[in-house]
């Protein structure tokens, strides 16, 4: 595939690029870090300390004791430890899991599978900006429910949930709190002891780390009161991550993690202003200027770096490959781009009809993109959007197929 | 992901948008992606005399749109009736397998917008 000159990155949420101080940091461990930190001599217990200090690293951005930090191969893989382990492990002790409507493919999927596997599992809906109900939350509670699993924010429309309030709630009932922080992590601050996280996944190619590297925080790494060990692994073998996680550690890759994690640092502060600048701009452009558009998601509660715009009429995967021929990289929730062919649970857990659900486009920034990228993307996107229209029978007043009151050869 | 002619097409659909004084309209909808086309034709001696489109879909859809305009264009209705998806697809250069779907919506609109001048024909 041919690059144009100009080529604006508007995708962040599906995966950053790396920080080059990241691939250094790499580069240089792949060439000198090869021992297995399992290993008796030197050139292992190297490794093993630099595993360590990456640990270390990490856990202090999220004010987490080092040991409570488990590396996995990414955020998926996160995700199914905390749900499954969780659950396999707590059978005895209750069969009911408490998550929202809204999470990650690998939060929903793998709660469909322990649903499968005898669990009952609550998807507590969400108001029109996707967030929770604490009341409802708390009042699906049962003496079964052995974890609540609510995504800290959601990666298409950007929504922060009351992630603090949540944790209390399950405090209050001893209950273990799981959030997928996959987009969270390195763009707002998190305390796991402030928020009452048990347990907590993240993904370092969302921070500008490698693809294939991942986390879950553990408290009390597995070890709970009154419940004893509360998390089964996924992976048996050699017993690495005090047996939670067998397999000989990805060391560079968790080095550039604990890299990536330290420049997140140092810049979330002052990146976090600089993207709600751009968020804003954006969101405030468009519905200014462009007619039949709505923001989905919350306009404060909101990922700093992320824009969900729905247009009315057209179909967001003609949009995408629209921006993508003047070089501009977004996504969608429609259907028509995605395998399944159907339309964003997010989207429509938020209240959309299915055919406006088809028409929103996900713009998410970072740390390389500039005033520019955002001013170039103003320009080139209402000229897309008019032209859609004009081919689109939606425009002319037309009804919709999904109407109920619609007839397919009813017109003339 | 798209073929060239696709994404020619996507670019710059040929024969787009609402035809006023049309002889027929096939309407179609797709249920699996909840997409909506609209084919409208003007006959003249049997013959597709002129047809053009509106979509509300993806890229295939609006390229497989655009491509039936010119396949039918000047075709009687008999062979224009035997256009298939396969052969919206081969002109262009193929479609990826999970959207073929999208041009049974542009062989479907066109038969329908067929049908439905047919049957206008029997009523006068
Ligand atoms: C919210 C959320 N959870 C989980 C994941 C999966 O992470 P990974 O790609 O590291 O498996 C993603 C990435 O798309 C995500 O956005
Ligand atoms: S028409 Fe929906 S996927 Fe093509």
């Amino acid at each position: 595939m041919g690059f144009k000159m100009k080529y604006v990155y508007l995708d962040y949420a599906a995966t950053t690029p790396m920080d080059p101080e990241v691939i250094k940091e790499i580069e240089k461990h792949y060439r000198e870090t090869y021992g297995n930190p399992s290993s008796f001599h030197k050139i292992g217990q190297n490794a093993a300390q630099i595993l360590e200090k990456s640990r270390e690293i990490v856990a202090s951005l999220i004010n987490a004791k080092t040991d409570e930090i488990f590396f996995t191969s990414s955020g998926t893989e996160s995700d199914n430890l905390a749900l499954k382990g969780v659950a396999f492990k707590n059978k005895g002790r209750g069969n009911h899991i408490i998550t929202s409507s809204i999470e990650h493919h690998a939060v929903l999927h793998t709660c469909q599978y322990l649903e499968k596997q005898g669990f009952k599992v609550s998807y507590l809906p969400v108001d029109e900006y996707g967030l929770i109900d604490l009341k409802e939350l708390e009042e699906t509670i049962t003496n079964k429910t052995i974890l609540i699993s609510i995504i800290f924010a959601n990666n298409e429309i950007g929504t922060i949930e009351p992630i603090k309030e949540i944790g209390e709630i399950a405090k209050k009932h001893d209950v273990i709190f799981h959030t997928d922080a996959v987009q969270t992590l390195g763009k707002v601050p998190i305390d796991v002891e402030e928020m009452n996280i048990d347990l907590l996944s993240a993904s370092a190619h969302k921070l500008y780390g490698p693809k294939g590297v991942g986390l879950l925080y553990i408290r009390g790494h597995g070890v709970r009161k009154g419940w004893g060990n509360y998390i089964e692994p996924l992976l048996h073998g050699g017993g690495h991550e005090r047996g939670l996680r067998s397999s000989t550690e990805n060391v560079p890759g968790i080095a550039g993690f604990a890299k990536a994690v330290e420049l997140c640092k140092r810049s979330m502060k002052e990146e976090s202003e600089k993207l709600i600048k751009f968020r804003d701009k954006i969101i405030k452009e468009i519905t200014e200027n462009i007619e039949d558009v709505y923001l989905n998601g919350h306009y404060t509660k909101r990922l700093p770096n992320n824009v969900n715009l729905g247009f009315r009429y057209i179909e967001g995967e003609s949009i995408i490959l629209s921006l993508d021929v003047e070089g501009i990289a977004a996504s969608t929730g429609s259907a028509c781009s995605s395998k399944s062919l159907e339309p964003s649970h997010v989207l429509l857990a938020i209240g959309q009809k299915p055919e406006d659900a088809h028409g929103s486009l996900r713009i998410t920034m970072g740390r390389y993109t500039t005033e520019a990228d955002i001013d170039y993307f103003l320009e080139k996107l209402p000229p897309i959007i008019e032209k859609l229209r004009k081919m689109s029978p939606l425009k002319n007043g037309k009804k919709y197929m999904f109407d109920p009151t619609y007839e397919i050869n009813h017109h003339h | 992901m798209y073929s060239e002619k696709v994404m020619d097409h996507f670019r710059n659909p040929r024969n787009m948008g609402e035809m006023k004084n049309a002889d027929a309209v096939g309407e179609v909808g797709n249920p699996v992606c909840g997409d909506l086309m609209y084919i409208y034709i003007k006959i003249k001696d049997d013959r597709i005399n002129d047809i053009s489109f509106q979509t509300f879909g993806c890229g295939a859809a609006i390229a497989t749109s655009s491509m039936i305009t010119e396949l039918a264009k000047g075709k009687t209705l008999d062979e224009a009736m035997k256009i298939t998806r396969d052969d919206i697809a081969g002109s262009l250069d193929g479609l990826p397998p999970i959207k073929m779907h999208c041009s049974n919506l542009a062989s479907d609109g066109l038969r329908k917008a067929i049908e439905n001048y047919r049957a206008k024909q029997k009523k006068e």
